[in-house]
């Protein structure tokens, strides 16, 4: 007779896993601070897969140091499953042994040593992946066996209340427990109710109240100060080439100086142009402070947010139709909803790059940092799986000329993917370049391919200072590449186009100078801004957005 | 050790050239990634006479590009400019000799 086959496996293993963990935990499933490093050595294995929860706003600290205190000869090899590594005990852990190999979207400021460590031989990268992609993995073929995540509180049974800053939690714990993994909360506070129930106490094997508060970043905060007469000066032609062109209502605005001074001109240079109600009404962004001014002045009907931005939460709360509020009256942020919003239901994502080729393809990788995208290539990029129309999708299908070489006379829209650089970036180095520095990255740091942060075939509009170019209205990749050339400024790849060329790409609109686009340049400075510096901003609120210390410098 | 300012000298001159419109201008700051302009009516016989302060090395190229196609964008003539330059960009440049001139247009 064959032995009969066992279908509990995990199971099995989770409580063999769980004993291990039992002498430490009380009352429910409360862990104590001291023991947690104990706790971990007795429910994770070696080679597991492991999360540590962390993108580029909150991260599961406590949890990441307790982990690097393990004992090496018991916790080895681990593989590391999460969107982010910008903590150096993210690294320390492969330094020490614990973890071996990586699968993430996003390093930051650890980017260095990531692609330092790759080559020394400690770490083992797997991919490099975009926020939405990772999550997606966590139900296929990447599912933690332990995740270590945060939140603002939880309760002896396991609630957790992640409120503003729910973010990752609600895609890594579902992933995780489901397969009968197991599920660790680092809790700013143990209280006897939660003040909402953001992860239901079922999903979460343990809590544990950390010394302190779990580490959060100021990711979106952009001091209206640092905004150049360049910057507004740009702003006013993507107002007026791509906003107002398109009637763009829907978007994503990415983290840079550039679309922060496009929401401070909407107040001001769009309303001018009477574009209130007829652009950037609904959004997928996280709360950007300098999007203050336009909300107040009633640009804004929706916007739905990746995550929280510190200093940020009082003015969302007292901003309940406009933001997602539970019914406890705090916001609740959702990083992969809104990845999915930003990459189905947005009209337009625009953001900025280190470097874009003479092809068009953007990275924002250098030689010697493997930096990730995080969720950026997700809305940058064309949703094929979209069929529901608006007005700014279908004018760019419209006008999107080699669609006709695969589809024949079948009409589709398309996404609007915009990138928006000065010719020359930080200490003169040309946004412009022959060959991306992510080839050389994709050498040193042995992946099998370079990292792009948006491909060409999606990218639609480029605004430089010079001018916007229309890429989707070019015929070809010799017509796309001279119209590249044409807006690239005194950078090599813009000293190398042809006069004629540009001229005739202009008769056509397929560039638009600040001419063509009638924009009055003495216009362009910092007086158009609806908000000059951080104090103004808290003022624009009515003192509810409280920035965080390093930005108080009123 | 303080760095040295470079000087750089152009000259221009545009195909049928304006005469410069006014007598002196002077537009912008000295600030940190910007830089002042001053332009005077002179006359060169049609020529643009340029000179750059700039504590940046390597980029007279660029700023002769910069300078020569805002001289034939505009057909300015018979004028000097003289720009005090802070780690301007390219961009920068452009941007203020353009404003410059919108100033007295």
């Amino acid at each position: 007779m064959s032995e009969t086959k066992r279908w509990d496996l995990r199971k099995t293993d989770y409580l063999e896993r769980m004993s291990g963990a039992a002498p430490y935990i009380r009352n429910g499933k409360v862990v104590a601070a001291q023991d947690v490093t104990k706790v971990l050595e007795a429910v994770i294995r070696p080679f597991d897969r492991v999360n540590i929860e962390g993108n580029n706003q909150k991260q599961a600290d406590f949890l990441a140091e307790a982990l690097s205190k393990c004992d090496v000869k018991r916790i080895h090899d681990l593989h590391m499953v999460q969107s982010a590594v910008p903590l150096a005990v993210h690294l320390d852990l492969f330094e020490l042994g614990i973890a071996r190999k990586l699968d993430f979207a996003f390093g930051g400021p650890m980017a260095g040593r990531v692609a330092q460590f790759i080559n020394e031989g400690k770490l083992e990268l797997g991919a490099i992946h975009t926020y939405l992609e990772l999550f997606a993995r966590y139900f296929i073929d990447l599912t933690p066996r332990v995740a270590l995540v945060c939140a603002y509180e939880g309760d002896a049974s396991g609630n957790l209340y992640t409120g503003f800053n729910t973010e990752d939690t609600p895609a890594i714990t579902e992933a995780t427990k489901f397969r009968q993994g197991i599920v660790i909360a680092q809790v700013n506070r143990l209280v006897d109710k939660v003040s909402r129930v953001d992860i239901p106490g079922e999903w979460v094997d343990m809590v544990v109240e950390s010394p302190g508060p779990f580490f959060l970043e100021p990711l979106f905060t952009r001091d209206p100060a640092h905004i150049t007469d360049t910057q507004v000066l740009m702003a006013m032609m993507a107002v007026k080439g791509i906003y107002q062109a398109y009637g763009v209502k829907s978007l994503n605005h990415g983290i840079g100086f550039n679309t922060a001074a496009i929401e401070l001109i909407l107040p001001t240079y769009g309303e001018e142009l009477g574009l209130k109600g007829k652009i950037c009404t609904e959004w997928a962004l996280n709360p950007h402070p300098t999007l203050i001014p336009a909300i107040e002045t009633g640009w804004v009907r929706t916007i739905h947010c990746f995550g929280g931005e510190l200093g940020m939460q009082r003015y969302c709360e007292a901003r309940g139709d406009i933001f997602f509020l539970g019914p406890d009256g705090t916001m609740r942020s959702n990083r992969a909803f809104s990845q999915t919003a930003g990459h189905y239901a947005v009209d337009m994502f625009i953001g900025g790059t280190l470097q874009i080729d003479k092809y068009g393809n953007s990275s924002t990788a250098t030689a010697n940092r493997v930096a990730g995208f995080g969720g950026a290539p997700n809305m940058g990029c064309d949703a094929k799986g979209r069929r529901h129309c608006t007005e700014a999708w279908l004018k760019c299908g419209e006008e999107f000329v080699s669609q006709g070489e695969y589809l024949g006379d079948m009409p589709r829209g398309k996404r609007l993917v915009v990138q928006m650089v000065e010719t020359f970036g930080e200490k003169m180095a040309p946004a412009f370049v022959d060959k991306l520095d992510a080839w050389r990255l994709a050498k040193n740091a042995n992946l099998r391919l370079p990292p792009v942060m948006i491909y060409a075939d999606d990218l639609t509009h480029i605004v430089t200072e010079e001018g916007i170019a229309y890429l989707h209205k070019c015929r070809g990749l010799e017509e796309r590449m001279a119209a590249i050339r044409g807006v690239a400024g005194f950078t090599e790849v813009g000293l190398s186009a042809k006069q004629e060329e540009t001229d005739a790409l202009r008769k056509k609109g397929i560039i638009r100078t600040v001419e063509d686009l009638g924009i009055d340049v003495s216009r362009a400075n910092r007086s158009l801004l609806a908000a000059r510096n951080m104090y103004e901003l808290v003022e624009w609120s009515g003192g509810l957005y409280d920035p965080p210390a390093r930005f108080r410098n009123w | 050790m303080r760095k040295q300012l470079n000087e750089l000298n152009f000259e221009f001159r545009a195909d049928a050239p304006k005469d410069f419109p006014s007598e002196f201008l002077h537009y912008g700051v000295v600030g940190s990634g910007d830089m002042e302009i001053i332009m005077e009516k002179k006359p060169l016989g049609g020529a643009v006479r340029v000179k750059v302060l700039t504590p940046v090395s390597g980029f007279s190229e660029v700023w002769r590009r910069v300078l020569g196609r805002f001289v034939n964008d505009t057909r300015i003539g018979n004028a000097s400019i003289e720009i005090n330059d802070c780690n301007a960009t390219p961009v920068v440049g452009s941007l203020r000799l353009r404003q410059a001139l919108s100033e007295i247009e």
